[in-house]
């Protein structure tokens, strides 16, 4: 049988007929080996698993009290604002949670990014991660509009009008997406249905996401592989109990938010009923869709038989699109920025860029935002596709430390008899 | 062995199999897309909602250079009775100073009588210039806040993203002081 061990009789039946048990013991039990030096960086993986469970749970709740229809959805909302038992709290935690989702999120990428952890043989567990992103930005988007605000259905609009953008046939998807000629009742509709559905696609996506992980394990701030036995510890109890503090101190501050700042990062005009008839002032999407917005709007001109605005979309979707390549992109061995002088600083460059181009998004599209956020955009595409091909050439590495041990004994003549060699250039 | 194949008969053996392959998977995706585009279909405007596409509009009581907004397929229509200066303005710009060109008389049945869709063609924000005090922008047309696209006297686009002059519907006269949108 397996070798899990027991002595409890009713663990015993169970494994010997659906050996579950073991089967969490190796996936994040203690026969699941763990490089020994990761840091708190990679607790955002977890708390991104926390994040979905509390959507899912506080979103099955409020729907059980929302009405997804034009004449109800935005007074149902205040109801459970107002009457609802604790439907202020669990709207809040849901509507913050979306926001605190994405900062844990982005945080798990950009950790990804600095330590190389999409590199081989890791593609595809980074490629899942793009997808769970994409999805989660669709949901995201979908569940803004159910509230029927009026950054709600003017956000809707003119994401959905982006896709007239396509030729020929660009209309007709718009009136597809919408169900009518105007973002509108059925839009409403099969948004909640979306909105409803795709955070379960979600899961399966996070569950093959951790099986990819589980092939090759965890990268780690060294980015080198483990060697053996003295390089790992087993995931429980070590990361188990790491990640709880993690989680405590997470929520700690995700609490301090929803109780004291809850509107914080929200839109007041969406306190504002629908109106399909008044565009307010400034349409801004959620801060974390900023950044994509700013590329969206900074392209102002055609090219030969593009449409500037066909342009804006194909760069804001490429954006994104672009990460699913990145390991092939980046073709330096070496994964960790640690040992990479000029990853290192083009890195936190790159961070820079993003943060710009979501003040950009945040302010009007004119001069001299705009200017800001075409250079950002130029700079976010040519550090895909100039900086990064560039480095993995001309970068010189610093030496590889031989283990993961061998740093944290400090060489001490040990077993391994291990010396740094310089890391030969590809 | 007998149930095995003879090797003599392999070569046409296999043709025929692949044939069959091919046939029946064929099938199968001809057979599952039939079966996905009632699902697919389902999302286009129902038949209710295409109902409600045409709208009538008294327009007796609208003053000369008054702009009044009607709703029509849950898009706003604007609908402007402009006066003659307006009107010359319009005709006056020369089509090589348009991004997309399309003569005034091309846009309005009776030149008395701008209709048009009231949706940016950039990203279907609603264009300022209904109301008094609204910015006209700099054609004296409408302007979009959204995204700051400029509209001439005859809702042509002049300045900025949108690709597209604002979409003149489908409508006709019924008689003189009366039209029906779609």
């Amino acid at each position: 049988m397996s070798d899990f061990q027991t002595t409890n009789p009713v663990i015993k039946w169970i494994e010997y007929r659906l050996p579950v048990f073991s089967f969490l013991d190796h996936a994040i039990g203690t026969k699941y080996p763990t490089p020994k030096n990761l840091s708190y960086w990679w607790n955002f993986g977890s708390l991104a698993g926390l994040m979905l469970v509390i959507m899912i749970a506080t979103g099955i709740v409020l729907a059980m009290q929302y009405t997804a229809h034009v004449d109800y959805a935005f007074d149902s909302v205040e109801r459970i604002m107002r009457d609802v038992n604790y439907g202020w709290l669990i709207r809040y935690i849901h509507m913050n949670g979306g926001s605190f989702f994405f900062i844990v999120v982005y945080i798990h990428i950009f950790r990804g990014r600095y330590y190389g952890s999409y590199k081989a043989p890791r593609e595809l567990l980074w490629m899942l991660g793009v997808v769970i992103l994409l999805a989660m930005m669709a949901t995201a988007f979908m569940g803004y509009v159910l509230p029927w605000g009026q950054m709600s259905f003017w956000g809707a609009k003119v994401i959905t009008s982006l896709f007239s953008a396509f030729p020929l046939i660009g209309e007709d998807i718009v009136i597809w997406l919408w169900g009518g000629f105007s973002v509108d009742n059925p839009t409403l509709n099969r948004f909640f249905s979306l909105h409803y559905l795709l955070p379960f696609v979600l899961v399966g996506i996070v569950v093959v996401h951790i099986w990819a992980l589980h092939q090759f394990g965890s990268n780690n701030p060294l980015g080198i592989e483990t060697k053996g036995p003295q390089d790992s510890i087993p995931f429980h109890p070590y990361y188990t109990v790491k990640d709880l503090y993690g989680m405590g101190v997470f929520l700690a501050v995700f609490a301090a938010v929803v109780f004291f700042i809850p509107n914080a990062m929200g839109e007041a005009d969406n306190y504002i009923e629908a109106n399909s008839l008044v565009t307010p002032a400034h349409i801004v999407p959620e801060w974390y869709f900023l950044p994509y917005y700013a590329i969206l709007r900074s392209i102002t001109f055609d090219i030969w038989f593009l449409s500037a605005k066909l342009i804006g979309v194909i760069l804001m979707f490429g954006s994104i699109l672009v990460l699913l390549i990145l390991p092939w992109l980046d073709r330096s061995p070496v994964r960790s920025s640690k040992f990479r002088p000029l990853h290192k600083q083009l890195f936190w460059v790159f961070v820079a860029d993003c943060i710009l181009l979501g003040w950009v998004g945040a302010n009007p599209a004119e001069p001299p935002y705009l200017y800001f956020g075409q250079a950002g955009t130029v700079y976010y595409f040519a550090h895909f596709f100039i900086v990064l091909p560039l480095l993995s050439v001309l970068e010189r590495p610093r030496p590889l430390p031989s283990s993961i041990s061998e740093p944290v004994l400090k060489g001490g003549g040990t077993a391994m008899g291990a010396t740094t060699k310089p890391m030969e250039k590809a | 062995m007998t149930d095995t194949a003879s090797p003599s008969h392999g070569g046409e053996g296999e043709t025929r199999r692949d044939f069959l392959y091919l046939l029946a998977g064929g099938m199968g995706a001809v057979g599952t897309v039939a079966a996905v585009w009632p699902l697919v279909d389902s999302m286009n405007p129902a038949a209710d909602v295409l109902a409600l596409s045409s709208t009538e509009v008294d327009l007796d009581p609208i003053e000369m250079g008054q702009r009044i907004t009607i709703t029509w397929r849950g898009n706003p229509v604007f609908v402007e009775r402009r006066p003659p200066a307006r009107i010359e303005e319009a005709r006056a710009v020369p089509l090589e100073d348009l991004p997309d060109p399309e003569a005034d008389d091309a846009r309005v049945q009776r030149p008395e009588w701008l209709i048009m869709v009231g949706v940016c063609t950039h990203l279907g924000c609603i264009p300022k210039g209904q109301k008094q005090g609204d910015p006209l922008g700099e054609f004296g047309g409408w302007f979009c806040p959204c995204h700051g696209s400029h509209y001439d006297t005859s809702g042509r686009i002049r300045k900025g993203p949108a690709p597209k002059n604002l979409v003149v519907p489908p409508y006709n006269f019924l008689d003189d002081t009366k039209i029906r949108i779609g």
